[in-house]
């Protein structure tokens, strides 16, 4: 593999860009590997390069259905923070956020992270204590974390209206080491870098069967062939119940749309990422200049990756009441994932009840955040058979003790 | 937006509802002889299909009923829709609206 570097650029730049080799390989499935990864999103090829990078195991293959990224993973909205409420879940978000401070340097790819700071707003008294306690939560685990009242708020982001007499800001928590990251870029540089390591990354490959016997898999069935492996790792965000279902179990997943949009481009305005779970709506600016807005999931069941224009409509009223400047903007396109919600909003990283297959799953409206860290812990559990600390307590098993990880106030409609 | 059929109102817009969920679910009568795995299958696990499903919608600002609702999850084409409890899920024979 070429490594990327200033030197590496002007030297191509030299002869017109015209010899850069392509990023991965695009070979045919083999008859067998040590592991499959079925799903080729930021955490599936994330979850390839750890184990590979960590386990020393290299005989591996990613199944992607489409193209790479095509999923949630090239549709998401690319807010990353950790301030989440239970311990838990601090856990592994934070750890995922460190590993995002590093991760180009890692990849020797730039996933353009960019910590601008993630304002949670609150319009009233309940949310206002109801997000105090999430900030002291976050603040007594290392989470960092801050209040802001809303003289506060209006210094830390003059665009924003904070006094709307229909939506007062009556306060903010801000986690400043949080924010954005290029969210291709991640899908990308996780395959090449997994592609090095010799890593199969096969594409317009769509698994729609298991060879399961005696309790066990032995492979898998897919539009290009049977494919044989001892262990595999289900990766498929939306589609979780889809694949669990031709595996013969099932899961407490719900698959719903989630949309979002962008506006035309337009000059630097907002240096910061703004939300507001009580109207469902949250902007950024990305680094091309559009306005990144979007809000709640539809209510209903879906795999049409479209939801219903009036929930849209909503994100952008609630958009243009906290910055009536916005009115003006036109919008440039709108689209939708499918995606994975489990009944307490936290992930699924499991042994699943077939003998050599796990999951993971459930990261809903908010799992691009935790893709360093998640398909890190979930390596460890591939390779391993045992759960990593960070990944404990998200097995499937916490449906039956009732040990959940109840985050519906910080990732219901918040990313 | 989803035009649902509400089988007293007739064929209204989404927004006038709130969604139910899978429907068909009825809770085990004495919870207390289902093990632990059993309860939380009945609590929280789901089908939840790509294809037709069979879910409950709510007039919430309308009749105020619960009722069934068959609909494909990939084009929201609607197949019917009845009377919460009376057995559509076998979608050939659902009272159309
Ligand atoms: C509009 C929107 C906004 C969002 N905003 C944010 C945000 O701001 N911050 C945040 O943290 N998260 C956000 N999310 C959530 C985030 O995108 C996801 O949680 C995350 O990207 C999931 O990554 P993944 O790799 O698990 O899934 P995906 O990227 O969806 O990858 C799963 C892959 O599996 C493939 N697959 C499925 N079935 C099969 C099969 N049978 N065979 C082979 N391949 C298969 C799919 O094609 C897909 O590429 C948002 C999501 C959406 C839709
Ligand atoms: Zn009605």
């Amino acid at each position: 593999m070429q490594r990327y570097s200033a030197f590496s650029l002007v030297r191509h730049a030299l002869s017109e860009h015209k010899h850069w080799r392509r990023a991965w390989r695009s070979p045919a499935p083999k008859p067998r590997y040590d592991a499959i990864i079925v799903g080729g999103g930021g955490h599936g090829l994330g979850t390839a390069y750890y184990l590979a990078r960590h386990h020393n195991l290299k005989n591996i293959a990613v199944l992607e259905r489409g193209w790479i990224g095509g999923g949630n993973t090239g549709r998401n909205t690319t807010i990353i923070r950790s301030n989440y409420l239970q311990e838990e879940s601090q856990g592994l978000y934070e750890l995922a956020r460190k590993m995002w401070e590093t991760l180009s340097q890692e990849l020797n790819y730039n996933v353009m992270f960019s910590p601008r700071g993630v304002l949670n707003l609150c319009h009233d008294e309940h949310e206002l204590k109801g997000l105090r306690r999430r900030v002291f939560a976050n603040q007594a685990r290392g989470v960092r974390g801050e209040f802001l009242t809303p003289r506060e708020v209006k210094q830390f982001c003059p665009p924003m209206r904070v006094d709307c007499p229909r939506l007062p800001v009556v306060g903010a928590s801000l986690q400043r080491n949080a924010g954005t990251a290029r969210h291709d870029a991640v899908a990308w540089g996780y395959a090449r870098a997994a592609d090095r390591l010799g890593v199969d990354i096969i594409e317009n490959c769509t698994v729609n069967g298991f060879d399961i016997r005696d309790g066990a898999v032995r492979g898998v069935r897919t539009t290009r062939g049977d494919i044989a492996a001892p262990k595999v790792a289900l990766v498929p965000a939306g589609h979780a119940g889809v694949l669990a279902n031709l595996a013969g179990f099932r899961l407490p997943i719900e698959s719903r749309p989630l949309q979002a949009l962008v506006s035309e481009p337009v000059k630097p305005c907002l240096d910061t990422v703004v939300m507001s779970g009580a109207i469902h709506g949250y902007v950024s600016q990305s680094d091309k200049g559009e306005l990144v807005i979007g809000g709640g999931a539809d209510s209903y069941n879906g795999y049409s990756q479209r939801g219903s224009p009036h929930v849209l409509a909503g994100s952008i009223a609630a958009v243009c009441h906290l910055f009536p400047q916005f009115r003006r903007l036109r919008m440039l396109r709108s689209w939708g994932g499918v995606v994975d919600i489990a009944p307490d909003a936290s992930a699924i990283l499991s042994a699943a009840p077939v003998g050599g297959i796990y999951v993971n799953c459930g990261w809903g409206t908010g799992g691009f955040k935790a893709t360093p860290g998640s398909a890190f812990a979930f390596a460890h559990l591939v390779a391993k058979g045992e759960p990593h600390l960070k990944g404990r307590a998200f097995t499937l098993a916490r449906f039956a003790t009732g040990r959940l990880i109840d985050e519906h106030s910080a990732a219901a409609v918040a990313h | 937006m989803l035009m649902i059929p509400c089988p007293w109102c007739g064929e209204r817009a989404e927004v006038e509802f709130a969604y139910g969920g899978e429907g068909g679910l009825s809770r085990p009568v004495v919870p207390g002889d289902l093990s632990d795995g059993e309860w939380a299958d009945y609590v929280y696990f789901r089908k939840n299909p790509k294809g037709t499903h069979c879910e409950l919608w709510h007039h919430l600002h309308g009749c105020g009923r619960y009722f069934e609702v068959v609909r494909d999850t990939v084009d929201n084409k609607v197949h019917g829709s009845a009377e919460s409890g009376s057995d559509i899920r076998g979608v050939s024979d659902v009272k159309k609206v």
